[in-house]
């Protein structure tokens, strides 16, 4: 999840071996969304949607991005040997990462723009994930 | 002391608008959850005007001006918070401290929309006030 200033607010990955290199994936995907996004000013790309979809594929595995009315980015990089994963699963999870996300922002001692510490959170994105590894 | 008062006031209405400016940003995160992408900045002022006063509100601004160059005025003629107050002069010089709040709503939720923004209001006859927001071009 990354705020509207492009740092990083909460970052997890399964399993934690080459975490940096998912780092560096989320890192250099935030490019790709910020093209999807001023594209859709010019070209007549869905612009009611806020998923993004497949940002682009590499050897390993997929980037899907999802863009919140409050410009913060929602990254997800998944696997390409997992197949089984549907859009519509992706659309999901990113709703409940969405719905998670609001829940955080209305807590009164959240200050919005600081590192998400929320055990609710992390409790949500790890049956999500355990639910697709 | 009236002094004093002055300063406890000013105090007041700046802690009031903050609180309001924090509620915006949380309110607007969900109620922008569903909805579809806005396309500009008078998007996002309609929809102030019509879902977030709806939903804050129950009713809708009843006039939304703008001189296209970053200032709308909102005006609303029946403000819930003013109503129940006696519709004469009589409390029209303590009806900022119930709008402050209001005002930092709408900030908090155009800050969260990537708008930086200031907000104030008027009232020059209960219970209808205005809201004028100027956006600041960064």
């Amino acid at each position: 999840i990354c705020s509207p200033q492009n740092y990083p607010l909460y970052i997890r990955s399964v399993p934690t071996e080459n975490e940096l290199k998912f780092h560096y994936t989320v890192h250099t995907s935030l490019d790709v969304v910020d093209e999807k996004i001023s594209a859709m000013g010019k070209a007549l790309v869905d612009q009611r949607e806020l998923y993004l979809g497949l940002l682009y594929p590499t050897e390993d595995y997929k980037v899907y991005g999802y863009v919140t009315n409050s410009k913060v980015k929602f990254v997800m990089v998944v696997d390409s040997s997992n197949t089984a994963l549907r859009d519509n699963e992706i659309r999901s999870m990113f709703r409940k990462l969405h719905n998670s996300y609001t829940d955080i922002m209305c807590n009164p001692f959240y200050n919005p723009g600081d590192r998400i510490h929320s055990r609710a959170f992390d409790n949500m994105v790890n049956s999500m994930m355990m639910q697709v590894c | 002391a009236a002094e004093q008062g002055e300063g406890e006031n000013g105090r007041c209405t700046t802690k009031l608008e903050s609180m309001g400016f924090r509620v915006g940003q949380g309110l607007i995160e969900r109620f922008t959850k569903d909805t579809a992408r806005f396309k500009d900045e008078l998007d996002i002022m309609k929809f102030i005007c019509k879902d977030f006063w709806t939903t804050v509100f129950k009713k809708q601004i009843d006039n939304l001006r703008t001189n296209h160059q970053g200032i709308y005025v909102l005006q609303d003629n029946k403000f819930r918070l003013l109503t129940q107050m006696s519709a004469g002069k009589q409390y029209l010089e303590h009806a900022p401290k119930y709008l402050a709040f209001t005002c930092g709503l709408i900030r908090g939720g155009l800050s969260n929309l990537g708008i930086k923004s200031i907000v104030t209001a008027e009232v020059s006859s209960m219970p209808a006030c205005k809201f004028q927001v100027m956006i600041q071009k960064i």
